[in-house]
This record gives C-alpha cells, sequence and structure tokens, in this order.
C-alpha cells in the first residue's frame, strides 16, 4: 500500500520537475535570465526555496540552482520485487515537486493577464483565486497560528463530491478555527469554485482561501506555513530541519484530498508529509499508518466526506476546544471577517444610525441571575426587514475573583464575541459600536437575544476563572437606550481617568508575559502600565485579569523591587525575574531605553524601533509597512534580525501605543528622538500623538518626523531633519 | 567419522552448503564440518578450567568441583577462568584494532595522496567525524568543497593522525565521547573508561601473565576497559575511516550463496576483512585489459565474490555479491570454479592451505601477518596497492584455463543490504527530515517491540545457520527490528530474510513500519568491525529521546548464537559494558567458574545495567529469553501498555521542544 503512493508520488515528481524545467526554460527565452521573479510584497523572496535552502532567488535565472536541486532529489520509482527503501526518496521528491510548484508558481507572476487576484479578501465578482500571501497578510494571520487563535489549517485539495458537501466542510472547518487553503482541481473544478457557486464569501478575512486551480498552487500554503516558522519561529533561512520541525510541532495543519488523487497531487502530499501535515483522501489511494515524520499517521485513506475532519484532526493529533454557543448560526472566529452589505441586513442598530452602547459592569453576586437573557423591547421578530433599531447591551457579571479594573477588560471582548457569529457583524466599541444582523440569519432563526447568549457562554469560556454568573439586558427601546448610555458613559470616563492617572511609579507590580516563548524562549515582555506589550494586545489591565484567570499562565506579577536606574526604567526585581524567566540568557532590561539593555524582541512586536546613527535619531516602522525603510532594512528583514528573543542595542521592538507613551525612549530624549516612521502610523496615531508632543513643548513634532513620502535612506532623513530642524538634532548623541 | 551423504542435512540449513558438503563427503575433501566430529572441545579448555600460563602447569581444574583444587601457584577457578575470558577480549580487541590501524596508516597516506587508488571520498562525513576529533575547519555547511579555511585533505590529514593517535595514547579516546552522557558516568564511576588503544590491550595481557591480577572482578574492569577500545576504538575508527575512504553503504541490491560463481568467468574470492585489499581488487578486476586477458583465456569476464566480512566490506560498498559465509570457504573451493581465493586477515582457515592442493585454485594470502602453507603469497602494500591487486587478478585470470570439472550449486538469494547509520537516518525522513524519529516512535507506541542485534560467526558445533535463521524468524514474528552484521547477516540473507518481502514474516507492527519505510526486517549492517554502527545507532536511539537515557534503558539486546572467535567475546563484552544484554549460543567458556559465570551473568547488571547470558537449547528458548527482557524494559520505561493518542491544545503545542 505504501508502496504503491510511494510510487505514484515519485512519479508525480518527475512530472512536476519536467513541467517546471519547461516552463522555466520558455521563460528564460522569452524574459531573459535577469527578468524579477517574485511574489508579491514579500521579504522572504521565493519562500520554500529561501526558508529551505537559503536561496535568495528574484531573477528567472536565478531559477537554475532551484530547479538542480529539484533534479538531484528525484529517485526512480520503486522496483516491482526486492525495492530498495522508498520512504526518504519518496519524501525527497516530495520536497523536489515543491521546489517544482515554487519555480512554476513563480513564473506565473509574469504572465499577462496574471492569473490571480492580488488582495486579501476575493472580489465579488471575477477571479477569486488568490495566490501567494504578501507579508502583511503573512504576518497578520500568522500570529493566529503562534497563539492559538487559529489551530491550524487545512490544504483542500481538488473539488467536494458535490457544492453542498464543500459549504458543509468550509462551514465546520470554520466553525474550527481553521484555515481553509484551496487548491487544485477534478476535471476542471475546485472546492473554490464550488464555494464560489453557493455564494460564500471567500478570502482571508473568512479564512477561506483560495490559491488557485492549478495543482502546483498548493505550495502557497506551504509557502505560508515555511514563512511563518522564518517570521514567528525565529528559525533561519536555509535551516530546513529547523523548519520543518517547527511546523510539525507548532503548525497543525493537514491535506484534505477529495475525488481522484492523481501523481502530482501525490507529490504534493509526499512533499507536505515533510512539515508533518498529514494527507487524508476520500478515494483510496492506501494508507500510510506507522507514525514519526508525522506526529501520527501518514495517509490514511479512503474517508467518507463527513468524516474526513474529524479524521484529520485526529491524525494531525489536534486538539479543538470549541464550546457549542445555543445559537442557530455557526459561531467561530473565521467569520469576524464576513461582510453583510445594507442591502442583506435585517437589522441595523448602532453606527451613528442609532444610539448605541454596550456595557460590562460588575454586581454582587445575589444580583446576578446566571444566564438570565432580556430583550426589553422589539425583537428581531417584531421589525420588518431593513429596520434600524437603537441597542444597548449591558452584561452583568458577578464572581468572587471579579474586579472593577477587570471590566473594561471583558468589554473588549465583546466585539470579538459577537462578531464571531455567522451572519453577524460587529464594529467599534463602547458607545461607537454598530451591529448588523443579516437576513439570513435571521431566517436561521437568530435573534437579538442571542447576543446575551454568545455573551453569557464566551465570559464564562473565556473568564470561568473570575466569572461566576452572567445577566445579560439588551435595551431595544430609544428611552432605555438613552438612559442607560448615561450610566455607561459614567463609567467610562471613570475608567479613562483611572487609566490615564496609572504611572509605572504608581504600582510595585508589573506582569510578564511569557507567551511568546515558545518561538523564542529568551523572550520575557515585561507589561507595565506605561508600555503596553510589544504586541499591542496585552496591557497591564489584561496581563493582571489574565493572571487572576490562570494563576499558572503566561501572565505572572513581577515585582519591581529597588530602582537600578529610573531614567532607563531598571529594576532590581524585574531584573531577576528576567533572568530565571530567559533561563538565564538576559540579566538586564531597561524598559524605556533602545541603547542601554533594552527588552527582548519577539516576533509579534507592532512596531520596531531602530536607530538612525547618522540623524542621531530613532526610526520606527510597522509591520504593515512593506517598503524600505531608512536603516536599509524591510519591516520583514528587521524581524528576522531583532526577533527571536534576542537583545540588541539600537533595536527594540514595540507596540503602536507605547509611542505616545510618556516613557517612549525617555532614556534617549523620548518623543523627540523619533526622526522617522510610516505616513500610515503617523495617522493612525495622530490625536494622541498631538497630545503628546504638546505636552513635550514641541506640538508640530509629527509633522516634523519623515516619512515614505519624504526619505526612505538614511541620509534624506538627515537632510530633511535639517531642513525642518527637527529637536533631534538637538539632544545629546546617541552613539 | 565422516559424514555421509545422508547425514550432511543435519549439518545445515542452507541447501547450497549441503548439496556441496555431499559433493565433498563424496569426493573425499576433508571440511570443518568432518573435523568438527573427529575433534570433540577439550572438556577442561571448553569451561574455561586450564591454565597454562606458566611452566609450573598446566594446571587443570575440575569443573565439578571447582573449590577442591588450587594451582600450582594457588590461583583458583574463578581467578583462571578470568584470565583465560579476559584474553579472549584482549585477543579479539587486539584483531579488530590491527585491522583499524592498519586502516587508520592508509588513511593518513590517502589524506596526503601517498596511494594513488585511495582517496577521500565522503566528504561530509569526513567533516562530520573530523568535528568530533576536534579539527577545526571541518565546517559541513560547506562540503562538496574545501572548507572554507582549510582544504578538506588537509583535515583528513590531521583527523589520520588524531586516528593514529588513538592506539598510542594514554589521555583516552576522542569516539568515547559519543556514548551517551549517562552511560560515559556509568564507566567513569566504575573505572572503565580507556585511556588508549595499545594501553588497555597491552594492560590486559600484562594483568593476566602468571602472578599478577588473581581477583576475577579486578581482572573483569580490565576486561570491559579492554572491551571498549574496541566497539568506541578501533572498531568504530575502522568503520568510520572506510567510510569516508570508500563511500558510506547506501541500500543496495545483490545475490548471495555459491550459486554467484560462475561458470563461464574468472571466479575470485576475497575473504577476510579488511576492505583496503578486497576493494582494490574489486577495482582490479574492472581494468579493460585484464578482462580482455580473461576473453583470450577463454573466460566471458572477471567474476569477483565476497566472502564472510571482506564480502559484507564490499557488497555494502558495491553491491558485489557474496559466495558465502564463514564455513562455506571451504565448500567455495570445492566447487573448482574459484580461480582464486584472495584473503588477509581473520576466520582464514589453515585447512584452505592443503583443500586448494585438490584443485586449480589459488589461494593467495596478502597480509604480511597471515601466511599459510599451501599459498602464493603475493604481499599487499597500499603505496602500490591497484599494480598488485592486478597482479592478483591476472593470476587468477591465467589460472582460468587450468580449470577442471565444477559443480556450482545452482543457489542464490537475494538480499538488500548497506544499512550504515547515516542510511538507516536518512530512509525515515529523507534528507529534509532524516532522524531516528518514526524508528523511537513506532517503538514506542508499539508496532516495533525492540531492536535486536544478531550477528556473529559459523560453529560446526551448531547446524549451520540454523540458529541464526530461526532466531531472527522468531524475533521479527515477535515484530522486533533485527540489525545484522558479519556472517549472521549473510545466513539470513540466504534464507531471505534481507528482502523487503520478508516483511510478510514479520508481525503485524513492524510489517507495517517495514512497508512504510520499505525497508527489509533485518537490516544488513555490513561487517564485524561494524558492530560499531549498532552502538553508534544505540546512541542515537536515545538521543533521539523518548526511551530513556542511556543504552540500558532501550529495549534492545545483542546475540551471537553461532559464535566461535575471540572477536565474538570482545564485541559481547563491548555491548555488556555499554548497557545491553548480550546472549551467546553453542558453548560459554566460564562455566567452569560457577562464582565468575554467575558475576557475568547477573551481578553485571548492577556494575553496567548490562549482562551476559547463555541459551544453547535453541533458537525458540533464545528468543524467548530476548523477547522477555525486552517487555521488562518497555515495562520500565512505560510503554508496554498502548497509550492513549495525546491530541495537542496550544498549551500542550507551546511545550514541545522545537
Amino acid at each position: 500500500m505504501s508502496k504503491l503512493i510511494a510510487t505514484r508520488a515519485i512519479r508525480g515528481a518527475h512530472k512536476l520537475v519536467s513541467r517546471a524545467e519547461k516552463e522555466f526554460s520558455d521563460a528564460l527565452k522569452k524574459h531573459g535570465p535577469d527578468k524579477k521573479v517574485e511574489f508579491p510584497n514579500t521579504g522572504y523572496y521565493l519562500p520554500i526555496s529561501h526558508g529551505m535552502l537559503g536561496m535568495n532567488i528574484n531573477t528567472v535565472g536565478g531559477l537554475q540552482p532551484l530547479l538542480d536541486k529539484a533534479k538531484s532529489l528525484l529517485h526512480p520509482i520503486p522496483d516491482e520485487n526486492k525495492w530498495v527503501p522508498y520512504l526518504g526518496h519518496t519524501l525527497d521528491c516530495g520536497m523536489a515537486a515543491l521546489f517544482a510548484d515554487e519555480i512554476i508558481e513563480s513564473l506565473k507572476y509574469l504572465q499577462d493577464p496574471l492569473p490571480y487576484t492580488v488582495m486579501e479578501n476575493c472580489p465579488e465578482d471575477g477571479n477569486f483565486w488568490l495566490g501567494a500571501a504578501d507579508d502583511v497578510i503573512m504576518r497578520k494571520r500568522g500570529i493566529e497560528f503562534v497563539d492559538g487563535t487559529a489551530p491550524g489549517f487545512a490544504a483542500c485539495v481538488g473539488a467536494c463530491p458535490s457544492t453542498e458537501v464543500a459549504v458543509k466542510i468550509a462551514r465546520e472547518l470554520q466553525e474550527k478555527n481553521l484555515y481553509v487553503f484551496m487548491s487544485a482541481s477534478n476535471n476542471g473544478k475546485s472546492m473554490a469554485d464550488q464555494l464560489r457557486e453557493a455564494g460564500v464569501q471567500m478570502g482571508w478575512e473568512t479564512r477561506l482561501v483560495p490559491f488557485g486551480s492549478d495543482v502546483t498552487s498548493t505550495i502557497h500554503a506551504l509557502g505560508f506555513a515555511t514563512r511563518a516558522a522564518l517570521s514567528f519561529g525565529g528559525v533561519k533561512p536555509g535551516d530546513y530541519a529547523r523548519n520543518l520541525k517547527y511546523n510539525k510541532m507548532r503548525i497543525f495543519a493537514f491535506v484534505l484530498a477529495f475525488g481522484e488523487v492523481d501523481d502530482e497531487k501525490h507529490a504534493q502530499a509526499a512533499g507536505a508529509i515533510n512539515y508533518g501535515f498529514p494527507a487524508i483522501s476520500e478515494t483510496d489511494i492506501g494508507q500510510i499508518l506507522p507514525t514519526g515524520v508525522c506526529t501520527y499517521e501518514h495517509v490514511v485513506s479512503p474517508v467518507k466526506p463527513e468524516e474526513m475532519i474529524q479524521k484529520a484532526v485526529e491524525v494531525r493529533g489536534l486538539k479543538i476546544q470549541v464550546h457549542k454557543i445555543p445559537i442557530p448560526v455557526s459561531y467561530g472566529a473565521a467569520f469576524e471577517g464576513e461582510r453583510i452589505r445594507g442591502e442583506d441586513t435585517w437589522v441595523e442598530m448602532g453606527g451613528n444610525k442609532t444610539p448605541a452602547f454596550e456595557f460590562v459592569t460588575s454586581k454582587s453576586i445575589n444580583e446576578v441571575t446566571d444566564n438570565k437573557i432580556e430583550v426589553i423591547g422589539p425583537e428581531i421578530t417584531d421589525v420588518p426587514a431593513g429596520t434600524q433599531l437603537p441597542i444597548g447591551i449591558v452584561a452583568e457579571v458577578a464572581g468572587r475573583k471579579m474586579q472593577e479594573d477587570f471590566e473594561p477588560v471583558l468589554e473588549r471582548r465583546l466585539h470579538n464575541f459577537i462578531n464571531e457569529a455567522q451572519g453577524v457583524f460587529h464594529m467599534g466599541q463602547r458607545d461607537q459600536n454598530w451591529i448588523r444582523i443579516s437576513k439570513e440569519s435571521k431566517e436561521k432563526g437568530f435573534k437579538i437575544a442571542h447576543i446575551g447568549t454568545i455573551i453569557h457562554a464566551q465570559f464564562h469560556t473565556e473568564f470561568g476563572a473570575i466569572v461566576d454568573k452572567v445577566q445579560v439586558k439588551i435595551y431595544t427601546k430609544q428611552e432605555d437606550v438613552l438612559k442607560w448610555r448615561e450610566i455607561a458613559k459614567k463609567a467610562y470616563n471613570k475608567r479613562d481617568e483611572r487609566v490615564g492617572s496609572m504611572t509605572d511609579e504608581s504600582t510595585d507590580t508589573f506582569y510578564s508575559c511569557l507567551l511568546c516563548q515558545s518561538f523564542a524562549p529568551t523572550h520575557v515582555c515585561v507589561v507595565s502600565p506605561e508600555r503596553t506589550g510589544l504586541c499591542g494586545s496585552y496591557n497591564w489591565f489584561t496581563c493582571k485579569a489574565s493572571y487572576e484567570i490562570n494563576p499558572r499562565g503566561p501572565n505572572q506579577p513581577v515585582p519591581k523591587g529597588d530602582t537600578v536606574d529610573a531614567l532607563k526604567g531598571q529594576w532590581k526585581g524585574c531584573n531577576e525575574f528576567i533572568l530565571q524567566s530567559s533561563r538565564k540568557a538576559i540579566s538586564a532590561m531597561s524598559a524605556y531605553s533602545i541603547m542601554s539593555e533594552p527588552m527582548t524582541s519577539c516576533g509579534c512586536f507592532e512596531c520596531i524601533a531602530a536607530v538612525l546613527p547618522l540623524a542621531n535619531g530613532v526610526m520606527t516602522v510597522s509591520r504593515e509597512f512593506a517598503g524600505m525603510t531608512p536603516c536599509g532594512m524591510k519591516f520583514s528583514t528587521l524581524a528576522g534580525t531583532v526577533g527571536g528573543g534576542q537583545q540588541i542595542p539600537g533595536f527594540v521592538g514595540h507596540s503602536k501605543r507605547y509611542v505616545v507613551s510618556k516613557k517612549f525612549l525617555l532614556a534617549e530624549g523620548g518623543i523627540k528622538r523619533l526622526v522617522w516612521m510610516p505616513k500610515a502610523l503617523k495617522d493612525d496615531l495622530r490625536v494622541l500623538f498631538e497630545a503628546r508632543a504638546k505636552a513635550e513643548g514641541v506640538p508640530n513634532l509629527l509633522d516634523l518626523i519623515a516619512d515614505e513620502t519624504i526619505a526612505t535612506t538614511e541620509e534624506e532623513v538627515v537632510a530633511h531633519l535639517q531642513k525642518v530642524n527637527h529637536p533631534a538634532l538637538t539632544l545629546p548623541p546617541l552613539m | 567419522m565422516s559424514p555421509t551423504a545422508e547425514k550432511t542435512n543435519e549439518n545445515s540449513v542452507c541447501e547450497a552448503t549441503i548439496e556441496m558438503l555431499k559433493y565433498s563427503a563424496e569426493s573425499n575433501y576433508d571440511t570443518a564440518f568432518q573435523r568438527a566430529q573427529k575433534v570433540k572441545p577439550c572438556p577442561i579448555g571448553e569451561v574455561g578450567a586450564c591454565c597454562k600460563h606458566c611452566a609450573m602447569g598446566p594446571c587443570r581444574f575440575n569443573p565439578k568441583k571447582p573449590d577442591e583444587i588450587k594451582g600450582v601457584c594457588g590461583a583458583d577457578i574463578n581467578t583462571v577462568a578470568a584470565r583465560n575470558f579476559c584474553r579472549m577480549i584482549a585477543a579479539g580487541t587486539a584483531a579488530h584494532c590491527e585491522h583499524s590501524r592498519h586502516v587508520s596508516h592508509t588513511f593518513l597516506s590517502a589524506a596526503r595522496g601517498d596511494v594513488p587508488g585511495y582517496k577521500i571520498q565522503d566528504v561530509p562525513k569526513l567533516l562530520k567525524v573530523a568535528a568530533e576529533f576536534g579539527i577545526v575547519g571541518g565546517d559541513p555547511a560547506t562540503y562538496g568543497g574545501d572548507t572554507k579555511d582549510k582544504p578538506f585533505n588537509k583535515v583528513a590529514e590531521e583527523l589520520g593522525q588524531k586516528a593514529i593517535g588513538e592506539f598510542g595514547t594514554e589521555k583516552g579516546l576522542y569516539m568515547i565521547k559519543r556514548a551517551p552522557q549517562k552511560r560515559q558516568e556509568i564507566w567513569k564511576e566504575t573505572g572503565v573508561t580507556p585511556r588508549g588503544i595499545d594501553r588497555e590491550i597491552v594492560e590486559m595481557m600484562s594483568r593476566t601473565h602468571m602472578g599478577d591480577d588473581a581477583d576475577y572482578k579486578n581482572l573483569m574492569l580490565q576486561g570491559s576497559r579492554c572491551s571498549l577500545v574496541d566497539g568506541w576504538g578501533g572498531s568504530m575508527i575502522a568503520t568510520e575511516l572506510q567510510d569516508i575512504m570508500f563511500g558510506t553503504p547506501v541500500p543496495v541490491r545483490s545475490k548471495v550463496n555459491l550459486g554467484v560463481l560462475k561458470n563461464d568467468q574468472v571466479n575470485i574470492i576475497v575473504h577476510g576483512h579488511n576492505p583496503l585489499m578486497a576493494e582494490m581488487v574489486a577495482v582490479a578486476a574492472r581494468d579493460p585489459e585484464l578482462v580482455n586477458l580473461a576473453k583470450q583465456k577463454g573466460a566471458k569476464g572477471i567474476n569477483i565474490a565476497g566472502m564472510c566480512c571482506s564480502g559484507n566490506e564490499i557488497l555494502l560498498r558495491h553491491g558485489i555479491p557474496l559466495a558465502g559465509n564463514f564455513l562455506q570457504q571451504e565448500l567455495a573451493i570445492a566447487t573448482g570454479a574459484v580461480e582464486a581465493m584472495v584473503v588477509d586477515v581473520q576466520c582464514i582457515m589453515p585447512a584452505l592451505g592443503r583443500l586448494v592442493e585438490c584443485f586449480h585454485t589459488k589461494l593467495i594470502t596478502t597480509s604480511p601477518t597471515v601466511k599459510i602453507q599451501g599459498a602464493t603469497h603475493i604481499e599487499f602494500n597500499e603505496h602500490d596497492a591497484l599494480n598488485i591487486a592486478k597482479t592478483i587478478v591476472r593470476t587468477a585470470v591465467e589460472n582460468y584455463p587450468k580449470r577442471g570439472k565444477t559443480n556450482i550449486p545452482n543457489k542464490t538469494t537475494d538480499l538488500i543490504a548497506g544499512f550504515s547509520h547515516e542510511t538507516i537516518n536518512y530512509m525515515l525522513g529523507g534528507s529534509f527530515r532524516a532522524s531516528y524519529r518514526p524508528l523511537n516512535d513506532n517503538i514506542i507506541n508499539g508496532r516495533i517491540r525492540g531492536v535486536v542485534g544478531v550477528v556473529g560467526c559459523n560453529n560446526p558445533r551448531v547446524k549451520h545457520d540454523d540458529v541464526h535463521i530461526n532466531l531472527v524468524k522468531e524475533l521479527i514474528g515477535n515484530d522486533i527490528l533485527v540489525v545484522q552484521t558479519g556472517c549472521s547477516a549473510i545466513a539470513c540473507a540466504k534464507e531471505g530474510l534481507l528482502i523487503p518481502e520478508a516483511a510478510t514474516m514479520a508481525g503485524k507492527g513492524l510489517r507495517e513500519v517495514c512497508e512504510a519505510v520499505g525497508m527489509p526486517p533485518v537490516l544488513h549492517c555490513g561487517a564485524c568491525v561494524d558492530n560499531s554502527r549498532i552502538l553508534v545507532a544505540c546512541t542515537e536511539m536515545v538521543r533521539e529521546g523518548g526511551l530513556g537515557n542511556d543504552i540500558s534503558d532501550l529495549p534492545v539486546a545483542g546475540c551471537a548464537p553461532e559464535w566461535m572467535s575471540e572477536k565474538a567475546i570482545a564485541i559481547g563484552q563491548y555491548f555488556v559494558t555499554s548497557g545491553a544484554l548480550v546472549v551467546f549460543g553453542v558453548t560459554w567458556p566460564t562455566t567452569g567458574s560457577p562464582t565468575l559465570t554467575k558475576y557475568l551473568f547477573e551481578e553485571y547488571e548492577k556494575i553496567y545495567k548490562g549482562k551476559w547470558a547463555f541459551e544453547s537449547r535453541g533458537a525458540g528458548q533464545m528468543a524467548a529469553m530476548i523477547i522477555d527482557h525486552i517487555n521488562k524494559k518497555r515495562e520500565a520505561l512505560g510503554i508496554q501498555k498502548a497509550q492513549e493518542r495525546k491530541l495537542y491544545d496550544m498549551e500542550a503545542r507551546r511545550a514541545l521542544e522545537v
């Protein structure tokens, strides 16, 4: 049985490599060796050859060594009798197939018209095949694989037996928070075609990602996985062993093969097995059950379509905790990205069209009846399609360990919780919220009261350690909403004052975040009131709440202890904690300095700051920015250089929010050191930045700072600084 | 009493051997099979109860009353049996280490370009081994060409020098550091970490001299230390340097048994142990001039076939067929179809010198250390290797017209060989995922119960090949993966156990793994010097994780069911000292001293966590003993009962090492 699979995979690899050879030689003739080849907007070249072999291919001619490598990995198909061991040969041929895929796919970007739509989400009409994901998507989505938001992905190859099955499988995978990567076809049809037929919204936002109809486009799934290891795993290019092991241990992906599995698809599966990704086939292609390269079985077949996901999850060794919420629509992170157009909306609430708010408040335990959900005012069933209603959501929670400080932490999650229901759209927070419920969901029986059901269920799931009881009141009558909104607003203001007045000096305890140690083992985030975690999603309050929820979790209290250096932000207790938690790799850390023992950087920082010596200042670049920066490195390259838990003076990862903190680079002169940042980041932070700048006595500082429209080299930055007389020029020398 | 044609069935299970034994008996050719019946084992010597270390004796002890008699010097049976056993260890170790010394010198010359015909072939392995010897500049990332700072032949030269240094050193051996940390600590604690190859052999001989060490435990300590310089010293150096010079074995398909001799070709058998000569003869046999000469002489070509471990060496590296194992050396000549049997060292029966008188066959000795009456001596010298090899081949070719009546048994079996440590690593994961993980995982999940090395010689005191084959069949039937070297591998090859189709004879779990990998259930790892590969494999299993932290934790064992040579004792001793159970068949050389025997069979377990065992009742009992041992090891590891499939949530995934 295994021999049959080996034979077909090896034969498929031979076919793919000869196809790659032909397409390469055609491209060479047509374009010449110096023609650029690249996947859109990536710092990882062609990711498989870059990750596995350390090759930096960016021209047609540069594909030659990759082709040579692919050929060198080909082996003859196993003999009929007295064969020599074929597993190693098969796996090598699988890698050869991936290298061939990458050659073929990279050359597609030279075609006119381009066979792919280079976007994050599929356009509603026309070509929905997306091809390779760029680095912005990869970073945004890849991090979900690291933090567990997405447990893995299913590479779906070919077409399901029917459109209904395709939709069912897509929904089930979405409900399990898995990404669905679709490629290849059977008789000209692929799973993505089927989803399109059924009108299912596809794209990265809904986690239903169509790569391409060609079998070779499967490479984009593995390219994504390879880049995730490079980007978040701190794996060095060319370190194939670690890259593949990282994928086996961290990225819980698998292949679902539908319909006939031809030689080329066998070869893709052999390639995927190198990553520890097993294949589950609908049709009978034989099995490879013994474990070792993958965590458990390698190939399992035949499996009925309705059992494939369950089987795949078991074979990959994946534990998915999905708490079924009693609502009549699907639920999961994959539905967060759904769009609901105006004409598809049954009822719309908030969004500056009607008064609205959402509010979490704590009560004493006898004031709350658990799971009491009330809709006070009209339900969805009481109003015609297209109605706009006011809405006020009041979630009252009680628990022995509940604290007032946790209210905003819980409240901040309402957005995700509500948005993750299929056919329910949510945006904003507090009194700026906006909700739409689709006609389709209403038809399925979804009611406004179900928003309460979701809140109740998710608070218990995610905050079970601090929350014992949850009741939800949803007001949909204008006068109630207005009355309650005033009460909520008072609470918002009180909270803001409290958060605003929190300083690093006002507490004895900071919190650690060791979440990222899974990929950066020496990295220790120390989160203080005035310095949020590098990723931007953990502030001091969230860490505190998280510690209460899980006292043995990744967020631990860090006693500050005696001050070593107030300006640099160094404390004895902090240093001791870091020494222990970094496995003795890091002995001291300055929270407010980029030059002297800066904080280590993981891989999921929102921004990286880097010293520009000629400019006597500091630049910072956020992960969305794909262009070149004045330090000579793009974000991706910087991330690769600085990340992985290293402490490198002159570089530091940080959150966006930290830029406008009083403690931002305090040791080096604070915000006045900033000489360059991307325009988008400027716009993002403008209001808060200007307030900070005013307090520093340079109200127009933001306009003095260069961005990519002004300078992309350090020399250009310096010229700009001199032109506008930037305050950094008058600060003491950095170096 | 010479065996009659009817009784030869009791001497062997190998059909070609049976056929040739009948033929030999009819033709009155003398073979080891017949001599074994004429010469009974000396009952005193057999149990280690005879001391002839001085002229006051020899003193013989009565094994039935071990405590009653003392030697003239007052030595008791424990001292005497231990001395005898230790001298076997020393002799066996010396044999491997002389082989290794020879290889090391040739290696150094090859690195310097002084020996045309020998060169550095496996550069990645050179750099890997060089790094273990602390040679800087061996950067494996730049393999295939010269390293950045140092051309690779310079690296090889330094490695050659350091390898030669291992023999004379008193400061310890580099390869010892390959062993699992815990094992090295056990050696340190017991005081058996070796200081140098020659040092330990010389000290062993010295301590067994009259009037020296008389404490059997103290003698055995040096026995252990001496054996380690074989396994982790001489043998390991030989294996590694041979791989670097001649290529690391990869799986090859070939044939085995006397039927590989060809009626219409010049047949040359290379027999012995060291590939230095065998490799060159194989090259010379392809020389167009000599092939033409063979054709002029009326032959269709020149056919090289191997025998014993020389045969294993060139089988693994070039797929050259094997004519047979130790007890078939005389039978090969008796076919009348062999123009020359070229021999070097070890396991060459002196009987060959007389036997060739009956045939046109030339017995060609090549080593200055091994000369045999009746043989033609063409001394081999690495510095003129190819020319000498050509002379040897030419001698054979010119002998072809003198060939008389031939009787080649029409028996061959297919086999797959070439399972070096590197091959095992590769075949379990390809170039990118090469590791022992699948082996360990499938041991842990119980598809594979354990791994047993079945190795060693033939011995006419038991039915030829019978114990090897039946033991191996029993083991694989119980899901035990078998690794083999030496004449034992040849025995099983003849039975067809070394082809992947043999997986049908394996238990369900082992069969599944064999089918997934495409491997046979019995892996041929090389010559007897390559038992070092099994040490490396065990170490790798420990390093890969999940099976304890020492060789003694692994569900493994070693076995030499038809042993006869002192090398077998040395090998067994180094496996025991490395933490393995080692089971021997046929006979046991210390039974004259129940005290010493108990020490080796029982008390050793407390000292080394490995021990000797003896089982002569047959393959079934031997297999039962081994399976029981493996089950106990599995029990201790907590893997004997099937584990629930673990499903990983994010937290569990974070705990996984990347």
